[in-house]
């Protein structure tokens, strides 16, 4: 068996691992209810609000538009973050003394993440269609819109939030990545319809993936009619398929190069020097 | 076979490390200054030196984690600055202080990290360890199924150990593997260590500054201060070039005398030439390698200039 093969499914092994011990782990699952359980309390008090000039639940279009939320944000933020603290604290130095172990490591990060989001989507998509209704949920069109949008959201994001990762020196300063991104999700239309924003805050969000990824679930998602409130009165699946994918292609191509350069300059004393610096801040 | 096995067989072995006029350089600081030595099959070497002697640097530079500014060094043949996958699963790394993975448990951890071993297996050498054997070993059987991050120093650096190995490698760096353990962790860990180069001829390098640990350890110990080396030899070979020093102290008319003398004999012939009956309260000892290293120590904390100290130089005289 080639050490390729075996890095590749050592990668799957460690994903599943993790992926495991994130839902086996009151520090890690408590947050996550905790913030799905606001989500939705903030969905229900909205359901009886309705989208501006149409009839439907302004509840209901939140709902969705987090679910894309949520590929964007795990995409970018928690892959950074990982990828930041395990920096930090030796893991991707043990991957490097490990023979093929940084491929292992990249695949399994992979995993675990997009294991994330996709049980991320599940979670919110379930509970959420018992308790809203007006989901089109039936059409085989919907599923495949879903399907496409949620791969494709990955692969625009995760490399991305790698490379978000290996650029930021320390755990403590990938918290800037968690804050940026909250404020590129305030002008993404996830909350509210994009359209009721100022031009030049709509081109802003419309640079991003969080826009694209939510407007895609919507179109998965939402009644056709509910198309009027976007932008161009369109779900404009052409465009969020290129600007998606222009994210993707950015990030396939840069990713490698930086994590080789992040790689390269680990070391035994750089993660201690790091260490140390992080103390100082403690104390 | 013990560690004289060792040292038989590490006498006409095949060289494994090769270090040739190492440097490394800060901006203007050379952190590492002309280095030189070499470690053969199934030796154990030890790198002793006070802290900011330049181990860890040189140490990291062996592992291929760093690039040096200049010099040779080969690593089971190759250059560790373009080792790539197939070398790096011949060495084992253990580091200072590790604090990765610490959801994992212990069985898993060690069990995935064997997997990525083995495509290197041959039928001389097969890769990886079994994970259940080499927790036995390290003495982790009970701990198995326990959360990393519950484990104490001495179970975590016992859990580094294992990991360094269980690709069953032929080269292992410890880089001061004894740091913060009690006196009964550190012999065990001796133990420990014993066992393993006893095995397949593992070649270990580490770094210490702890002499007794090197004694201890090591078939030879490479001593490092200020970036050069000023010493290299066994622990006995070391100890009989320094005891040509020795410290002669008396007494005279009530008052206390000390000095320090390369022949001892004929300086106490001459005290008694000269003062006779008036020399009191002799005493003449040899200075041991750890006297001598303690003053080397004590000079370089002390601050001075360490590279050029009198100590290293009257280490260089007699290790040359």
């Amino acid at each position: 068996m080639s050490a390729w093969w075996t890095a590749v499914r050592a990668g799957f092994e460690r994903g599943w691992i993790e992926l495991k011990q994130t839902y086996t782990n009151a520090d890690s699952l408590i947050p996550t209810v905790i913030v799905l359980a606001g989500f939705i309390l903030v969905m229900l008090i909205t359901r009886r609000t309705v989208v501006p000039g149409t009839h439907f639940s302004l509840g209901t279009t939140m709902l969705v538009s987090l679910i894309g939320m949520n590929v964007g944000v795990n995409g970018l933020a928690t892959m950074g973050a990982l990828l930041a603290t395990e920096r930090e604290d030796g893991t991707l130095l043990r991957a490097k003394a490990t023979p093929n172990g940084m491929a292992g490591y990249l695949i399994g990060k992979i995993v675990a993440v997009s294991g994330v989001i996709v049980i991320g989507v599940v979670t919110t998509f379930i509970p959420g269609s018992f308790l809203f209704h007006g989901l089109a949920v039936g059409s085989a069109t919907a599923w495949l819109t879903l399907i496409w949008v949620l791969a494709l959201g990955l692969v625009a994001t995760l490399p991305m939030g790698a490379v978000l990762g290996s650029l930021f020196p320390s755990a403590r300063s990938a918290g800037l990545i968690t804050l940026a991104i909250g404020g590129i999700t305030a002008v993404s239309g996830i909350f509210y319809p994009i359209t009721h924003l100022p031009q030049w805050l709509q081109v802003i969000g419309q640079v991003f993936p969080l826009y694209w990824l939510g407007l895609g679930m919507r179109s998965a998602l939402l009644p056709v009619s509910l198309a009027s409130v976007e932008i161009g009165h369109s779900w404009r699946h052409l465009a969020t398929f290129g600007v998606l994918g222009a994210w993707a292609g950015a990030g396939l191509l840069v990713a490698p190069v930086l994590l080789r350069r992040m790689a390269r300059h680990e070391s035994g004393s750089a993660v201690a020097a790091r260490r140390e610096k992080a103390m100082l801040r403690v104390q | 076979m013990g560690l004289h096995g060792v040292l038989r067989m590490a006498a006409d072995g095949e060289i494994v490390v090769d270090v040739r006029d190492l440097r490394m350089r800060y901006g203007r600081t050379d952190v590492l200054d002309g280095v030189t030595f070499a470690a053969r099959r199934g030796e154990v070497l030890a790198l002793l030196g006070p802290n900011g002697a330049g181990k860890t640097t040189t140490i990291e530079i062996l592992e291929g984690f760093r690039m040096r500014s200049a010099g040779q060094v080969s690593v089971l043949g190759t250059d560790p600055g373009h080792g790539g996958e197939d070398w790096r699963a011949r060495i084992g790394v253990v580091q200072q202080s590790w604090r990765d993975h610490a959801k994992w448990r212990v069985r898993e951890l060690l069990a995935h990290l064997g997997r990525y071993y083995a495509p290197y297996s041959t039928a001389e050498l097969p890769r990886p360890w079994n994970a259940d054997e080499l927790l036995a070993t390290v003495g982790l059987t009970e701990l198995a199924g326990q959360k990393i991050r519950r484990l104490s120093g001495g179970q975590r650096r016992r859990l580094d150990v294992a990991i360094g190995i269980v690709g069953r490698p032929e080269l292992l760096f410890l880089d001061e593997p004894t740091a913060g353990f009690d006196p009964q962790a550190r012999r065990d860990f001796h133990d420990l260590v014993h066992r393993l180069s006893d095995l397949d001829e593992t070649t270990i390098v580490l770094t210490t500054h702890d002499l007794d640990e090197a004694d201890k350890l090591a078939d030879r110990i490479v001593i490092l201060a200020g970036g050069q080396i000023v010493a290299d030899g066994s622990a006995d070979e070391l100890s009989r070039r320094m005891s040509t020093q020795a410290e002669v102290k008396w007494s005279r008319d009530g008052q206390r005398f000390v000095h320090s003398a390369d022949d001892p004999t004929r300086f106490v012939r001459d005290l008694f030439r000269q003062y006779g009956e008036s020399v009191e309260d002799l005493e003449v000892r040899r200075a041991s390698l750890e006297d001598t290293y303690m003053a080397l120590v004590r000079r370089i904390e002390a601050g001075a200039d360490p590279a050029y100290d009198a100590v290293a130089r009257k280490f260089s005289v007699v290790a040359g």
